[in-house]
């Protein structure tokens, strides 16, 4: 069976809540059926095949073609099958999927895997603010499964984020793991300011020294019998994390933040 | 049925079932991942007052373990699921968790899942940290050499323990010596363990005794002293009987076991005082496990 392939008609001025357009929402329609669904488009509705064209029939393997900034909710709470997307996509991309897999040939919006359950989501270009984070209001962010970034990432990437593992190949802004409960986010670029400001606990990896604020303190250079285990979960991945040259198991713990909890730590490669 | 000049007795062997778990220790060397296997499965040789009957499976190459790192198999065998998550927990909170540079993890993954370190954890006072890592959960006990880290959990089989067989010989060094080169062949088969010192025992017992209080007492059969005051299993010409016991996880584990060992015995043969072959059984009554010698050796 083809993909079953969305391809963008015309670019629309207003944005679109893609939610509908999800594996487990889609199996077993037929194409008229999926054509006739209806989009959210700013204050209006649009049908499926106003927006796009409409081939293949795996349902479980969806491609969305011509892809731009304005699609917003791709995936969200994708419960199995794969999700793949040519261009950059809007906000919100993956929030609370729970399995399958996303793979954005581009850039994203806000709120990319914010509150994700579970599965894996990759992100060619960058990543916009609130990577894994939580909605307004909301207390837990991402609580599984896994994120790789392979630019660079916004700020508040990992707010609030529960448990998960979150792999950024290049840069991230101010406030990375901020309020963070659990969960891994490693960084192989640079990190803004504020890094974990009021992290509980959690691990942020990094492999350049951050600049750190004065309430995480340093509990000296160790060698954790943990890293090799999780670079080894890495290996299947399309990513610099999955090369041997990026393991290391030698780092400098620091903890923090002792403003809150303080039992989180950045660890950085020595 | 004569091999090599050694009989091998019409009998059988009776085991039971049991349940069982594999673990995995590795530390900074193979010689501090042995130190802590050995102390996790010290005094285990019986279910009857050890609680489990516990043993070394194999020493792992730093490929084969889950931190790259040298390490040990062990394989631990209770009567029941309670009392193997009792013995597991408890032998590794004071034998492993003691052990300088080790790390524990699960050695089956299907199964059960039975505490490893699930409860070790609380050691860390609030300081230890869990990582889920390629759907496993792990957890980091800050202890004073650096970090303890565990798996949560390891998989509970079934398993069946007590295959045995005897080896009877015209001396104690030519028994000995036979039951050494069984077990140097025997530990190479993988999901097996030799639970006794050495893996062999010399102490075997039938159920029962004169005394009431006690379940088991000398298989008197099979004493060579009493070969004039009993009704006596031995021939004349027969100075020391010794045993070997082996718990698996299958059946087909043990078969493959004993064969090796019995072979490995009988290669020595007659010409080095070999006489018999024999096993340990209650009529087929309590077991429902039945190791055939002369079937395994076919």
């Amino acid at each position: 069976m083809n993909a079953l392939t969305f391809s963008m008609k015309h670019r629309l001025d207003q944005r679109v809540d893609m939610s509908p357009l999800v594996c487990n929402e889609l199996e077993g329609l037929t194409h008229t059926e999926i054509a006739a669904i209806e989009l959210q488009n700013g204050k209006s509705k649009i049908r499926v095949d106003e927006v796009f064209r409409i081939k293949g029939s795996d349902a479980q393997n969806i491609v969305i073609e011509g892809s731009f900034g304005k699609l917003d909710f791709i995936g969200k709470k994708l419960d199995g099958g794969s999700i793949s997307i040519n261009g950059d996509v809007g906000a919100y991309l993956g929030q609370e999927m729970k399995a399958g897999s996303i793979k954005v040939n581009g850039s994203t919006g806000i709120y990319a895997a914010c509150e994700m359950k579970n599965g894996y989501l990759e992100i060619k270009g960058n990543a916009g603010d609130f990577l894994a984070a939580a909605l307004p209001g909301n207390k837990q962010g991402m609580k599984g499964g896994t994120v790789l970034v392979k630019g660079n990432a916004g700020e508040r990437a990992g707010d609030h984020m529960r448990r998960g593992t979150l792999l950024i190949e290049g840069n991230v802004g101010d406030y990375c793991g901020s309020r963070m409960v659990a969960g891994t986010i490693a960084v192989m670029g640079k990190t803004g300011r504020y890094l974990g400001y009021a992290m509980r606990r959690g691990t942020l990896l990094l492999w350049n020294k951050p600049e750190l604020s004065a309430t995480f303190n340093d509990c000296g250079a160790h060698t954790l019998a943990f890293l090799p285990i999780l670079f080894s979960s890495f290996n299947k991945l399309n990513s610099k994390f999955a090369k041997d040259s990026a393991s290391f198991n030698r780092v400098q713990r620091y903890g923090g933040d002792m403003s809150e909890m303080g039992r989180g730590e950045v660890l950085v490669k020595i | 049925m004569i091999i090599n000049g050694v009989t091998i007795d019409e009998t059988f062997a009776e085991a039971f079932g049991m349940k069982a778990t594999r673990a995995i220790i590795t530390a900074q060397n193979e010689k501090w991942a042995m130190i802590s296997a050995q102390a996790m499965t010290g005094f285990a040789t019986s279910v009857i007052a050890c609680g489990c009957e516990a043993g070394i499976e194999k020493v792992l190459d730093p490929s084969e373990t889950p931190d790259g790192r040298p390490g040990v198999a062990i394989l631990i065998f209770a009567m029941g699921g309670k009392s193997l998550a009792k013995q597991l927990e408890t032998r590794a909170g004071q034998c492993v968790l003691t052990s300088p540079t080790s790390a524990l993890f699960a050695g089956i993954d299907e199964g059960v899942q039975i505490p490893l370190g699930k409860n070790l954890r609380y050691f860390g006072d609030g300081f230890q940290i869990a990582k889920k890592i390629a759907g496993k959960r792990y957890w980091r006990i800050p202890v004073m050499d650096g970090e303890f880290l565990t798996e949560e959990t390891t998989g509970r089989v079934e398993a069946v323990g007590g295959g045995n067989f005897l080896v009877l010989a015209q001396s104690q060094p030519q028994a000995l010596a036979a039951c050494e080169a069984a077990i140097e062949e025997m530990r190479k088969i993988p999901n097996v363990i030799m639970p006794f010192p050495g893996g062999v025992v010399r102490s075997g017992s039938k159920v029962g005794s004169k005394y009431p209080a006690l379940g088991a007492s000398s298989n008197d059969a099979f004493c060579p002293t009493l070969k004039g005051m009993t009704k006596t299993e031995l021939s004349a010409d027969c100075e020391s009987v010794m045993e070997i016991v082996i718990d698996g996880l299958t059946k087909e584990d043990i078969d493959k076991a004993m064969r090796v060992g019995i072979q490995a015995v009988c290669d020595l043969g007659a010409e080095k005082g070999i006489l018999r072959i024999s096993a340990g059984n209650y009529g087929g009554k309590l077991g429902p496990f039945h190791f055939h010698l002369q079937e395994i050796m076919a």
